[in-house]
């Protein structure tokens, strides 16, 4: 039993909408029983055009995808028994919630007291008890949300795809849903695909995330290894915030690597993925990483730099650098007891270990 | 919204609002927008004016026109006083036939429109067919009429002034107002006792045409919505490039002039035209049995239906664009068949477009009149014809505005039974 | 009102019989105008307008200087005489019409009238009212033409045992196909009647009565189903030549007018034919009303109506011109027997009893319009 524990499986899908531009390259996802999984992307990058495949709107044009083990290619979206929340809910307008909340359960031909009674409870479960009434047009966004969540659950799916389904909210509120959503997810064990261009979101509701750029999954991973660990330069660009230096790898020794800047200096690197010794890399490097004015000796890698800008933030001060080549190298300086002032025009050193600075593919900016 | 209501009912109405000059704030704020209501009503004066003028007054006119007939009072003034006192049995008295003939004698000389015996002849005529030569007949003679008994000296002139029926539609044609009209709309009119009776069956003319009228309107109007609906549907769901060409194809009927459109339809049509021809040459069927498809009722609906198609299709077009597709992919998500989320997603969401759609082209409908006349043929008249008819050349303008302020209540009972079920203000005409 | 009821056919011996000399013109120097103005002059439109433009209007303007002309087509009825006169904006001035038209539009008291006294004498000198027609001038009206509704039909689609009576446009079985027919009971019953032997002088006398009426509308049933209905002029000879209809009544001179002005190939069935007349009007309190009397009198002058029947083959109303009636305008077609006033044409034909139609057009409307709808 090791097949079982694979929900949705991908394999070789491609998809082409005028046969001359694949939206989706080779696309090859397991998603796993319970799991949360999030494909994340910029617009355009495939994402939701593999969640229309996998809810069957949209033909595969190569490949096949499985539901439990079983090809779906053929299937229609009525026979797969996926739950769905879509971008703007496409709650019914001329339908109370109720009668919303109903449709699934009346398809499949339940009868009226088990209807009445799982609507109740799926009210209840977004906190909606009593608004079964109303025409979805006088309910409040967030109500509409949660309304749209209730009828893709209230038939008991085993999957729910969700495509951008807070996109319409406040950031209070689609914090709140965040979390509520996550919640409803951890307690009903069910299976989520979501899809969001957001990677806030996706870093902190998903098991794992899936990141989508030109119709290939740059790299599928939990949060946290794509955040701080990310496998080429478009993952570390999108996640995050992210200083890049460009350089040549002059030397590779293992695990790291030394890289000459444009400008002279020479710094060592995680050597992630580069191509060796004599090929341009872009270096990534966290901005929350680096050290202003270290001890000398204290850091492998130090740069000169020159304050361009200070930013305010409260908690912390943004400092824009000029570091090698680049203009636009951030720190972040805590606003905690004792920390350097600095000021605009000063020159500084700034400073940071091996292995947060990431040798990886070269990116031209 | 409930939240807007409870905190303007929160503020106690007796508490009057001022502002911190002691104004009260509704007075402040009547002075502040007074400036551009005005603004806004003088925008808007030239069309009030122009409905006015061009709307209200002349079928304000017209409902008076249909029972309002004061060509009796006009023409004998005297007359008509005289007789209106006269209890309708057997002739009247010679005193009435002295006051007719000096009366009609002397409106003989008068030419102004609208006082001549000619209206007056006119008007008896509807009643009394072939007695229009009756009264001009009468009056150039009764000049020569100078001593009494004038009853003799008039029954001398045409023995037909001895039938009382006669006199009884001469009482009735001189009195103001009159229901005379109406009853002929509707196929019925007073009998020689004054009683109302239906015409004579080989004269009964407007309330068949009437309902065949409201039952091609009808008919018109589903195979409007049949066509229409699934072109609606393709040009709401394609890419904008292609659906805008396509528009241009449905609105290119608006484009060309009606006449042009009519004409075109009897070239493709007429037996000897393009589609018999295609059939023919198709050998569908033989040359000798070439099929009658215009000059008939099939050609008035064929070329109604094209005509008004397009008043079906952008309703239902402006309705359907805005129902993302979206719906559809949750009620199948959620398991229904395609059918299924058709009928109880889609179709009843696009009601609003359909009642605009089918209200619109019903009232057009009804009141069409070139088309059918121009390919209607035998049967193909619509109740439009008749009125136009009416105006035009028979000139009975009361009976036009009787059959034209009847086809107005049906149409407002229309209007009133869609508001009863479907609610005016959820018609959505694009 | 001056008119008789019925008219003294022979009077109306034009084409050939009259042989009354043509004086040398005396008017037509003389300045027939006294007064410039813009005239608006409304008729039929089409090859008939076209007639009275070459006859009339061209030769007034070179009488006439100052005035202007500005021509307007119009499709019948007084509806909007009615609707100008009524409304105190009068501007057509001069209009030509049907005569049971001119009778009620003057009876109701629409139309200017006209003194006959002044109007020009005949070329041959004889007074006006001698030399009009009997019967075409009244109170408001003066005729111009004399027109005719006869049938006709495709000589290349009826061959051989051609149709010849009104009774042969009836009968489907020798000759079956459409036929065309104008909407309406006006000439239709008169048709109807002739076609079921009743004789042309008693077919107004037959339609008097109830069961003259029903014998028309029964010979009417007969082929009804075969009918295309025409309600304009121009339609009859387009429905002939597009092969609509085997044989279609209409207005002779459009079907002359398509024989000699496009060479189609149609034929002209004389007999049963009902002529009418075309009389000029002039609404009552138009602002030209001198000028517009002036024309008037000008183009009811013996040369203007003969000049007329050169462009189409619609008879003149005076009898000095019908001796001055040549050839067609421009091809070598005798125009006399064109004419339906031509002897020959008149062997079997009634003249529109206007009265009759005054009394009874409305109710025969609907009793027509009744039989229609019946399918």
């Amino acid at each position: 039993m090791e097949a079982p524990s694979i929900h949705v499986a991908f394999q070789n899908v491609q998809k082409s909408y005028d046969g001359e531009i694949l939206v989706v390259k080779d696309l090859n996802l397991d998603v796993e029983k319970g799991e949360f999984l999030t494909m994340l992307g910029p617009s355009g990058s495939g994402k939701t055009t593999c969640l229309m495949m996998l809810a069957g709107f949209e033909p595969a044009t190569h490949g096949e995808i499985f539901l439990n083990g079983q090809p779906i290619n053929n299937q229609p979206p009525n026979k797969r028994g996926i739950g769905m929340v879509f971008q703007n809910y496409a709650l019914f307008p001329h339908m109370s919630v109720n009668e919303n909340l109903a449709f699934p359960l009346q398809v499949r031909g339940m009868k009226r007291e088990e209807v009445t009674e799982r609507v109740d409870r799926a009210l209840g479960m977004v906190e909606l008890g009593g608004f079964g009434g109303r025409r979805p047009a006088q309910l409040s966004g967030g109500q509409q949300q949660r309304v749209a969540l209730a009828r893709a659950l209230v038939f008991d799916p085993q999957l729910v795809l969700m495509d951008e389904p807070l996109g319409a909210l406040d950031k209070q509120l689609r914090e709140q849903m965040q979390y509520e959503i996550k919640n409803i997810h951890e307690s009903l064990g069910v299976t989520v695909v979501y899809v969001t261009h957001d990677q806030s979101e996706a870093l902190t509701m998903s098991n794992r995330i899936a990141v989508f750029n030109d119709g290939v999954i740059q790299q599928l991973s939990s949060p946290d290894d794509l955040y701080e660990r990310p496998q080429n330069s478009f993952v570390a660009q999108f996640i995050g915030e992210n200083n890049k230096l460009s350089g040549m790898v002059t030397e590779v020794n293992g695990d790291s690597c030394t890289v000459k800047m444009g400008t002279g200096e020479v710094i060592t690197a995680a050597a992630i993925n580069v191509a060796g010794a004599g090929q341009p890399t872009t270096l990534s490097l966290r901005p929350e990483r680096v050290e202003i004015a270290p001890d000398e000796g204290a850091l492998p890698n130090a740069l000169q730099g020159q304050v361009k800008d200070l930013i305010y933030h409260g908690d912390h001060i943004r400092a824009v650098l000029q570091v090698a080549d680049t203009s636009e190298f951030v720190v972040k300086v805590p606003n905690n007891v004792g920390h350097k002032v600095l000021s605009k025009g000063e020159n500084v050193t700034v400073g940071w270990q091996i292995e947060d600075c990431r040798a990886l593919d070269h990116m031209d900016v | 919204m409930s939240d807007a209501a409870a905190t303007s009912q929160s503020t106690p109405r007796d508490a009057l609002l001022v502002a911190s000059d002691g104004v009260p704030l509704k007075v402040k704020l009547a002075k502040t927008t007074a400036a551009a209501r005005r603004r806004a009503f003088l925008l808007t004066l030239p069309l009030v004016l122009f409905v006015l003028i061009s709307f209200v007054f002349p079928i304000g006119e017209m409902l008076v026109r249909s029972f309002h007939n004061p060509v009796g009072g006009n023409v004998v003034p005297a007359f008509a006083e005289s007789i209106a006192k006269w209890d309708g049995k057997g002739l009247p008295s010679e005193e009435v036939f002295e006051v007719f003939v000096k009366d009609l004698a002397r409106a003989r000389k008068v030419r102004d429109v609208g006082k001549t015996v000619g209206n007056l002849a006119t008007r008896v005529n509807y009643e009394i067919p072939g007695s229009r030569s009756l009264i001009t007949k009468s009056a150039r003679k009764v000049g020569k009429i100078k001593n009494p008994p004038y009853k003799d000296a008039l029954l001398a002139i045409d023995k037909r002034w001895s039938n009382p029926h006669v006199w009884l539609v001469l009482q009735r044609a001189t009195t103001d107002y009159t229901l005379s009209f109406y009853l002929a709309a509707l196929d019925r009119r007073y009998d020689k006792t004054n009683n109302i009776v239906q015409a004579d069956e080989l004269y009964r003319i407007y309330i068949p045409i009437l309902l065949k009228t409201l039952w091609l309107s009808a008919l018109i109007t589903f195979l409007c919505f049949m066509l229409a609906y699934p072109v609606a549907y393709l040009l709401s769901t394609l890419p904008l490039r292609t659906s805008n060409l396509l528009m241009i194809l449905v609105l290119l009927p608006f484009w060309t002039s009606l006449l042009v459109r009519t004409t075109a339809w009897i070239a493709m049509l007429q037996t000897q035209g393009v589609l018999n021809d295609v059939f023919v040459s198709l050998r569908l069927i033989g040359n000798e049995d070439r099929i009658q498809l215009i000059y008939n009722q099939t050609g008035t609906i064929i070329a109604m239906v094209h005509i008004l198609l397009p008043f079906m299709i952008l309703p239902l077009y402006s309705v359907m664009k805005t129902i993302p597709p979206s719906y559809m992919r949750a009620a199948r998500s959620m398991g229904a068949s395609q059918t299924y989320a058709f009928i109880r997603i889609y179709f009843p969401q696009t009601l609003p477009g359909i009642a605009a759609g089918t209200l619109l082209v019903f009232i057009l409908a009804i009141g069409y009149y070139i088309t059918p006349a121009l390919v209607g043929g035998n049967d193909g008249l619509l109740i439009s014809n008749l009125i136009a008819d009416h105006i035009k050349s028979t000139l009975n303008w009361s009976l036009g505005a009787a059959l034209g302020s009847i086809l107005l209540v049906i149409v407002l009972m229309l209007y009133w039974l869609y508001n009863r079920l479907v609610g005016i203000d959820n018609l959505k005409f694009g | 009102m001056k008119f008789t009821k019925s008219l003294a056919i022979t009077a109306l011996g034009l084409g050939t019989a009259l042989a009354a000399t043509a004086t040398t013109a005396t008017v037509a120097n003389a300045k027939a105008c006294g007064k410039a103005g813009e005239l608006t002059i409304v008729s039929w439109g089409g090859a008939y307008t076209k007639s009275q433009v070459e006859a009339y209007h061209k030769p007034f303007l070179k009488d006439c200087a100052g005035a202007k002309i500005k021509s307007q087509d119009y499709s019948g009825g007084i509806a909007e005489i009615k609707a100008q006169v009524e409304g105190k904006k009068v501007s057509w001035d001069i209009v030509d019409v049907e005569l049971s038209d001119a009778i009620r539009a003057c009876d109701e008291g629409l139309l200017e009238t006209i003194d006959h006294a002044k109007l020009p004498k005949g070329d041959n000198g004889a007074v006006a009212t001698d030399d009009f027609l009997k019967g075409t001038l009244y109170d408001c009206a003066v005729a111009n033409i004399v027109w005719s509704t006869i049938f006709a039909y495709d000589t290349t689609k009826i061959k051989g045992d051609v149709p010849k009576t009104m009774a042969d446009f009836f009968d489907l079985k020798k000759w079956p196909g459409k036929r065309g027919m104008r909407k309406g009971a006006k000439v239709n019953l008169e048709f109807a009647l002739m076609a079921d032997g009743v004789a042309a002088k008693d077919v107004y006398k037959a339609l008097e009565t109830k069961a003259g009426l029903d014998r028309a509308f029964k010979k009417l049933d007969t082929i009804k189903s075969s009918v295309v209905w025409w309600t304009a002029g121009a339609q009859p000879p387009q429905l002939l030549a597009d092969g609509e209809v085997l044989m279609t009544t209409a207005y002779n001179g459009r079907i002359f007018n398509a024989v000699a002005g496009e060479g189609k190939p149609f034929a002209i069935v004389w007999d049963g034919q009902i002529w009418d007349l075309d009389l000029w009007v002039i609404p009552k309190g138009g602002p030209n009303k001198d000028l517009a009397m002036d024309f008037l009198k000008y183009s009811t002058g013996t040369k203007p109506l003969a000049a007329q029947a050169s462009y189409i083959s619609y008879g003149p109303a005076r009898k000095s011109s019908s001796s001055l009636v040549g050839k067609y305008h421009n091809k070598d077609i005798d125009m006399g027997p064109q004419m339906p006033t031509a002897p020959n044409n008149l062997k079997n034909a009634v003249q529109s009893n206007f009265s009759f139609w005054a009394d009874n057009a409305d109710q025969l409307k609907e009793r027509f319009n009744a039989w229609l709808a019946k399918g």
